[in-house]
């Protein structure tokens, strides 16, 4: 929304609208400044501790400092005293909407330094449990999204299938949330039958929930005007500011890591990458919501191709053993021991690897020395970069604006301040 | 401390109190000090399944000035505690926290160079909750506990004006598992 | 891929590169401090390589009496799908690095995080202050010298 009056010069432009008032009053230009506001650490609806200094010529934005920092939990500098182990249930704590996905990403860093490979059932498990915890972080992102316009029903709708979700993780995991179901060389449990048939009720009855969730915003005019057009980026500004994920597919440009650089058995499955033009809160929306769909279609291939099998790799020395076995045999009992206590045994070396996450590459590198704990862990985290786009986005927005590009950007600030 | 400072020490002050303490547990509106992880928890504990409105807590206020007791979900770094504390010296009395999780109980599974290590060292709490994270149905039963504690005349800082000068009303608050 | 990267920095470098190393796949290169941004920008705008994101930037403490510090540019291809590793490393006594700002816009705030955990300066950055700790912090959190619980009564905590 561009007003005309922005080529005169503010200063005439102002003492002109007095002046024409015939007013007796005269000052100098009390209405110079611009004013600074501060969308504080608490607030409703930053997601999260996310600072932002708006600079504001009335309604309109004219600069933005976004300041993070606010939930920094030294993640980097623990890793360094951890044993590789040890760090998983750290990782359920990056991005915490969608916890199963950062420890299949670690798990798979790890086990790219270490040199060994899941056995294929884990591998499509952990296939399956990614494209769950994606659903879960999107519908998340849904709803917020419609929180923030105005749309409280369907941020009900959407944490009551979140709900659902909640309970198939229970059932399969243990804990609704954080979940730490990964281990190096496979998983800690195999699923149950009862967990499986969950799982298949839950994504049989998910098009027809989703769609009703869609049909309130979808062709609301209220949600479209507020987002369509608003907060755009250009694709060469995405690609320069290292923006991934749905925002940068969202700006049409066809990456995706899943594709790009398969993992886990992803280069056997029949999936479509969304990809929309725009570059706008309305584009990144949509590409979110393909994507629920896509993942959909990906849980009900996996769940009927899955192999039997074990799903702990048979590494000794690398790969914790079996309980039952530890209980009663003897090198079993020795390696528990030392991996437990000393960690696994990588070689010198190191080593970077990176997974899509529901909001853009989650990347682990790890410089070993020989010890069972890491020397230097780098996180490489999506939303750290893709908040840094943000000044971009709000350039020429309105103030009530802001919020609604926040949240189509989607940043968790867990994983942003590690 | 409105009705306290106005009525003074009479007699028929106990069963008002008793009736004035009722009607302030029925409504009690949460300030959400919602941070990382169990802030995701404390959504869902307003959202469908585990409905906290039907406790009394019809609303969350987003804004310090018209809440009574402030849930700090999350991990608290040094660089928020400033921001909290300011959010805390913010709220009118009679005013009640409730310290939600590990990490805001104890600094939780980081002992690091960031995190303060329970916000009980610069907040004064009425209730822990003991989880990482909590599930909903923990924290609708803390809310339960607060409420039968601000029953008991029972509370500690800056409530403690809320038993006016009764001596006898030892302050002690409670864990909750 | 990886042959023919290494193949052409050396062609265009020759003794510029260091170093350079393959481990599981993914190949590492070290060059000195006063090249880097020259490499970065070859890599950039090179027709074949076209390595036009920078996926990550970090510093790393080795603790040896010699160059202690360095800083590592993870970047991708997104015509090739493909990464490369670039390292350099610095004295402790002078840390100071040229700014790839002006290749990368995104390496603003990754240079501005390894200034705050390692005290490395980038010069030519446009905004170099703190990102995670208060600005008044003067210890530099990742290195190994730093203890993991902190120095008591180097950050500010309010009264209760």
């Amino acid at each position: 929304m561009e007003t005309a009056t922005h080529d005169i010069p503010r200063k005439t432009r102002i003492l002109q609208a007095l002046e024409d008032q015939h007013t007796s009053v005269s000052f100098t230009d009390p209405l110079e400044n611009d004013l600074i506001l501060n969308m504080g650490p608490q607030h409703p609806a930053t997601h999260g501790v996310l600072r932002l200094l708006v600079r504001l010529d009335g309604e309109t934005v004219i600069a933005c400092v976004p300041e993070i920092g606010y939930l920094h939990r030294g993640y980097e500098k623990l890793a360094e005293s951890c044993t590789y182990h040890e760090f998983i249930p750290h990782t359920d704590r990056l991005d915490y909407l969608s916890p199963l996905a950062n420890n299949v990403a670690y798990v798979l860093a790890v086990e790219k330094l270490l040199g060994i490979e899941a056995p294929p059932r884990a591998q499509y498990l952990r296939t399956m449990i990614a494209e769950l915890a994606r659903i879960s972080s999107h519908l998340m992102m849904m709803g917020s999204i419609g929180m923030d316009v105005g749309a409280l029903t369907v941020w009900m709708w959407t944490f009551r299938e979140r709900e659902k979700l909640y309970d198939i993780f229970e059932s399969l995991v243990g804990h609704r949330f954080t979940t730490s179901y990964t281990r190096i060389g496979g998983l800690v449990h195999d699923m149950t039958p009862e967990a499986e048939s969950m799982i298949r009720k839950f994504i049989e009855d998910f098009p027809e929930n989703l769609e009703e969730s869609e049909k309130l915003i979808n062709k609301n005019r209220i949600f479209i005007e507020r987002t369509d057009g608003v907060g755009v980026i250009s694709r060469e500004e995405a690609i320069d500011m290292g923006v991934t994920g749905p925002c940068l597919r969202a700006c049409g440009v066809n990456q995706d890591l899943r594709r790009t650089n398969p993992y886990l058995v992803y280069n056997k499955l029949d999936f479509d990458v969304a990809v929309f033009d725009g570059g706008d809160s309305l584009a990144r929306y949509y590409v979110r919501l393909q994507e629920m769909k896509e993942s959909q279609k990906v849980v009900v291939q996996l769940l009927d191709k899955m192999p039997k099998g074990e799903i702990h790799a048979f590494k000794p020395k690398k790969v914790l053993p079996k309980k039952e076995r530890v209980y009663t045999k003897m090198e079993e009992l020795i390696h528990d021991f030392m991996i437990v206590n000393f960690g696994v045994d990588p070689p010198v070396g190191e080593v970077y690897s990176a997974v899509e996450a529901s909001k853009g590459e989650l990347g682990f590198y790890f410089y070993s020395n020989g010890d069972g704990h890491p020397w230097r862990m780098k996180i490489r985290s999506p939303s750290f970069v893709n908040i840094q786009a943000l000044p971009m986005m709000l350039r020429k927005a309105m103030i009530s604006d802001v919020v609604a590009i926040i949240g189509s950007l989607d940043p968790v600030m867990g994983e942003a301040d590690k | 401390m409105g009705l306290e400072s106005a009525l003074g020490d009479s007699l028929m002050l106990s069963k008002l109190e008793d009736a004035i303490n009722w009607c302030r547990k029925n409504s009690l509106f949460p300030m959400p000090m919602g941070i990382s992880c169990c802030a995701i928890e404390m959504m869902a504990f307003a959202g469908p399944r585990f409905d906290s409105s039907r406790f009394g807590s019809e609303v969350f206020r987003f804004s310090p000035r018209q809440a009574d007791v402030m849930i700090v979900a999350g991990t608290t770094t040094y660089k928020m505690a400033r921001v909290v504390r300011k959010i805390y010296d913010q709220m009118p009395d009679p005013k009640w926290v409730i310290a939600m999780g590990a990490c805001t109980s104890s600094g939780g599974m980081y002992r690091t160079y960031s995190v303060v290590q329970g916000i009980d060292q610069f907040l004064p709490v009425d209730l822990y909750v003991a989880g990482c994270p909590p599930r909903p149905d923990n924290l609708l039963h803390a809310l339960i506990t607060l409420q039968q504690k601000i029953q008991r005349r029972e509370s500690k800082g800056s409530t403690l004006a809320l038993a006016g000068d009764f001596p006898q009303h030892k302050p002690k608050p409670p864990v909750v598992a | 891929m990886n042959a023919r990267t290494l193949e052409k920095l050396n062609k265009q470098f020759g003794n510029g590169i260091l170093e350079s190393n393959e481990f599981r796949g993914e190949l590492a290169v070290v060059v000195p401090p006063e090249k880097i941004v020259e490499v970065c920008r070859f890599l950039k705008e090179d027709p074949d390589l076209r390595f036009e994101m920078l996926a990550d930037l970090f510093g790393l403490d080795m603790y040896s009496p010699v160059k202690r510090f360095g800083v590592v540019y993870n970047l991708y291809s997104l015509k090739n799908h493909h990464r490369i590793r670039i390292k350099t490393f610095v004295e402790e006594s002078h840390p100071h690095v040229q700014t790839v700002t002006g290749v990368w816009s995104t390496a603003n705030w990754h240079e501005r995080e390894t200034f705050d955990m390692f005290g490395i300066v980038f010069d030519g950055h446009p905004d170099l202050r703190r990102i995670y700790m208060p600005d008044e912090f003067e210890h530099y959190p990742l290195r190994k010298d730093f203890p993991l619980m902190g120095i008591p009564g180097s950050l500010y905590l309010p009264k209760k």
